[in-house]
């Protein structure tokens, strides 16, 4: 009645209006994530330019000078890409990346190596080869292990993976990239596996019957036909899973050994970014170059994983479309 | 056909058969991987940790440098900490959610929000700690608090959140909808008083997985809200530092170079956060499953 015009006619014009409110509202509440990860972008980027700024503005032989202080009198851009990292110093700063960034190639890379046949494996068998139930278990599963916390993780690769590296290949440390690349792999396992499975689960039913009906095997027509047709949504299961390991921190930092030195080899103690991070952020300084530095590893860290995360959707979407050109 | 010819063709079919038996047998010994250390690392935490867990320890704080005592600071840090980033993150993806699955239009914006929801789960939670100590410790002078940790883990939390929420809205049938709108409801009347009814047991779900996940994370709150060994066990306000399970078991294993007499503790710390994490998931799976199979539509 309140929307009644004195001659009787309902008036649409203002029940048009309030019916539009309402989708106005949930438009900016779905703008919310938007504007989360452009605050993430934005503070990540903000906090790390001041460092690679001051380093190009401050030349080397100026001496002390700029409101920067003595900090950056000797460091440069191409500073950040020198294997030498000794933050905090009376004398000289050294603000070399390079062997974070190695650690965390090596590291994971090696928890690649594992958790690709393992997890893709899983994938496949419990998607094509046993039985129903077997696929609700195992994804219940996977559900809980993606749950466990990644502190516990690390706590379990101290205690259990680390010694038992020690032991087993005779190095100095248990705590060294291989036992962190053992933990990244368990870790990346349910990402890989679970959505690997998905990609599998999406091929149409008609591929198996025509491949069986030919004559193949069920392990041919899995291997030359239901796999090539899903690779693009298991390489984006890879990628995913691969994003997880470069990201991790607590269990690397538990296990990887943290020191900063480069190398490729995966027996010694590695100091990933992400650890880096973690370890450093306590002891540095609020505006020091040493906490921009920091700021500066989360933004390369940050655009790894962007780059990992659109890829992933670039093949995902790839999938998508292919067999949305099947259906029709 | 010859004999020999088909002799050729048994052979190869033996030859396949072979082949897919070994590669059958291969991939179920791989599968079997990720049951045996699930089931490992439970029985490892539960064998260790299980008689570390005594009233006293879930009810006290810690003394003598942690050695001593109990947990009881750490597990109402975490709950409040866990419970306050839910309070932030779920009126912001509740709503996310309902724009996804009821108002989006096709087009530019409804792919922007929803590859910045898959955008956001990816980034990695190191990333978030970094972003709540420029924003909320400093830029907004919240300091190292209670209040910092909740919005930095609500941040983390959104993606989860909108995700189930919208999943759960989706598996409203189309008809309920049109029954709603068809008997004269306006949009909103019908998302309130038919879909979002309808699709609570699975919202609340997704709720308790995001608790989960926001329960044992560490990297976000180390910087933002917490400390080893507070002075004062349990917070008074929101802008007081708070203990939290993970960061105490953390701080546990950096001393415990200097006194091992932790042990016990630690492995208790760890048992008690597992059972949490477990039991909350345990919880939503099971109720998930119910929800789906009571279904009568």
């Amino acid at each position: 009645m309140g929307h009644t015009k004195v001659d009787g006619k309902p008036n649409l014009k203002i029940r048009m209006k309030h019916r539009n409110v309402d989708r106005y509202v949930f438009f900016a509440l779905a703008l919310v994530s938007l504007l989360t990860l452009g605050t993430i972008i934005y503070f990540i980027f903000a906090e790390a330019v001041p460092f690679l700024d001051k380093m190009r503005l401050v030349p080397e032989e100026q001496g002390t000078t700029s409101k920067w202080g003595e900090h950056f009198t000797d460091t440069r851009l191409g500073d950040l890409f020198t294997s030498t990292w000794r933050p905090e110093s009376d004398r000289e700063e050294f603000f070399g990346t390079l062997p974070m960034i190695v650690a965390t190639t090596v590291v994971t890379l090696g928890a690649m190596v594992l958790a690709i046949p393992f997890g893709l494996s899983a994938a496949v068998f419990v998607g094509e080869v046993g039985p129903r139930w077997l696929k609700d278990v195992f994804k219940t599963v996977l559900e809980l292990l993606a749950a466990v916390p990644s502190i516990v993780y690390g706590f379990f690769g101290l205690i259990i993976i680390a010694p038992f590296v020690r032991v087993h290949l005779d190095v100095v440390s248990g705590s060294n990239g291989l036992t962190a690349a053992l933990i990244l792999s368990i870790m990346a396992l349910p990402t890989i596996s679970s959505l690997a499975e998905d990609a599998l689960h999406a091929v149409p039913n008609t591929y198996r019957e025509a491949s069986l009906a030919l004559g193949a095997t069920r392990w041919q027509t899995i291997w030359r036909t239901i796999i090539p047709s899903a690779s693009s949504g298991i390489i984006g299961a890879v990628i995913l899973g691969m994003g997880r390991a470069v990201g991790e921190t607590m269990a690397v930092l538990f296990v990887a050994g943290n020191a900063p030195f480069l190398t490729w080899n995966i027996l010694r103690p590695l100091r990933p970014i992400t650890s880096a991070i973690a370890l450093d952020m306590q002891e540095s300084v609020r505006g020091s170059a040493h906490f921009h530095s920091l700021f500066a590893m989360g933004a390369l860290l940050l655009l790894i994983t962007l780059i990992m995360n659109w890829t992933a959707e670039w093949f995902h979407g790839r999938l998508l479309k292919r067999q949305g050109l099947k259906g029709g | 056909m010859t004999d020999r010819s088909l002799e050729n063709l048994q052979d190869g079919i033996t030859k396949r058969s072979m082949t897919q038996w070994i590669a059958f047998s291969l991939l179920g010994v791989a599968s079997l991987f990720g049951f045996f250390f699930l089931a490992f690392i439970l029985y490892w935490i539960i064998r260790q940790g299980a008689s570390a867990i005594s009233w006293e320890f879930l009810t006290t704080a810690p003394r003598n440098m942690a050695q001593e005592g109990g947990i009881a600071p750490m597990i109402i840090g975490s709950v409040y900490l866990t419970a306050g980033s839910l309070i932030v993150a779920i009126p912001f993806a509740l709503g996310a959610a309902i724009w996804l699955s009821e108002y989006a239009w096709k087009g530019w914006w409804l792919r922007a929000i929803r590859v910045t929801v898959n955008t956001l789960a990816g980034v990695p939670s190191i990333v978030f700690g970094l972003v709540g100590l420029g924003l909320f410790v400093y830029a907004l002078g919240f300091g190292v608090s209670l209040l910092s940790g909740m919005c930095t883990l609500a941040m983390l939390t959104l993606p989860i959140l909108i995700r189930a929420s919208e999943e759960a809205l989706r598996a409203v049938p189309r008809t309920f909808r049109e029954g709603s709108l068809s008997l004269g409801a306006t949009r909103w009347t019908m998302i309130r008083t038919v879909v979002l009814p309808t699709a609570l047991p699975g919202i609340l779900t997704g709720s308790v997985l995001g608790m989960a996940r926001a329960i044992g994370e560490t990297a976000p709150i180390m910087f933002t809200a917490t400390a080893f060994l507070l002075t004062q066990p349990y917070p008074t306000s929101l802008f007081e530092r708070v203990s939290t399970l993970p960061y105490h078991l953390y701080g546990l294993v950096q001393i415990s170079n200097f006194y091992n007499e932790t042990k016990s503790i630690q492995f208790g710390t760890v048992f008690v956060l597992m059972a949490v994490v477990t039991l909350l998931n345990l919880t939503a799976i099971i109720w998930r499953t119910r929800v789906r199979r009571k279904k009568a539509w």
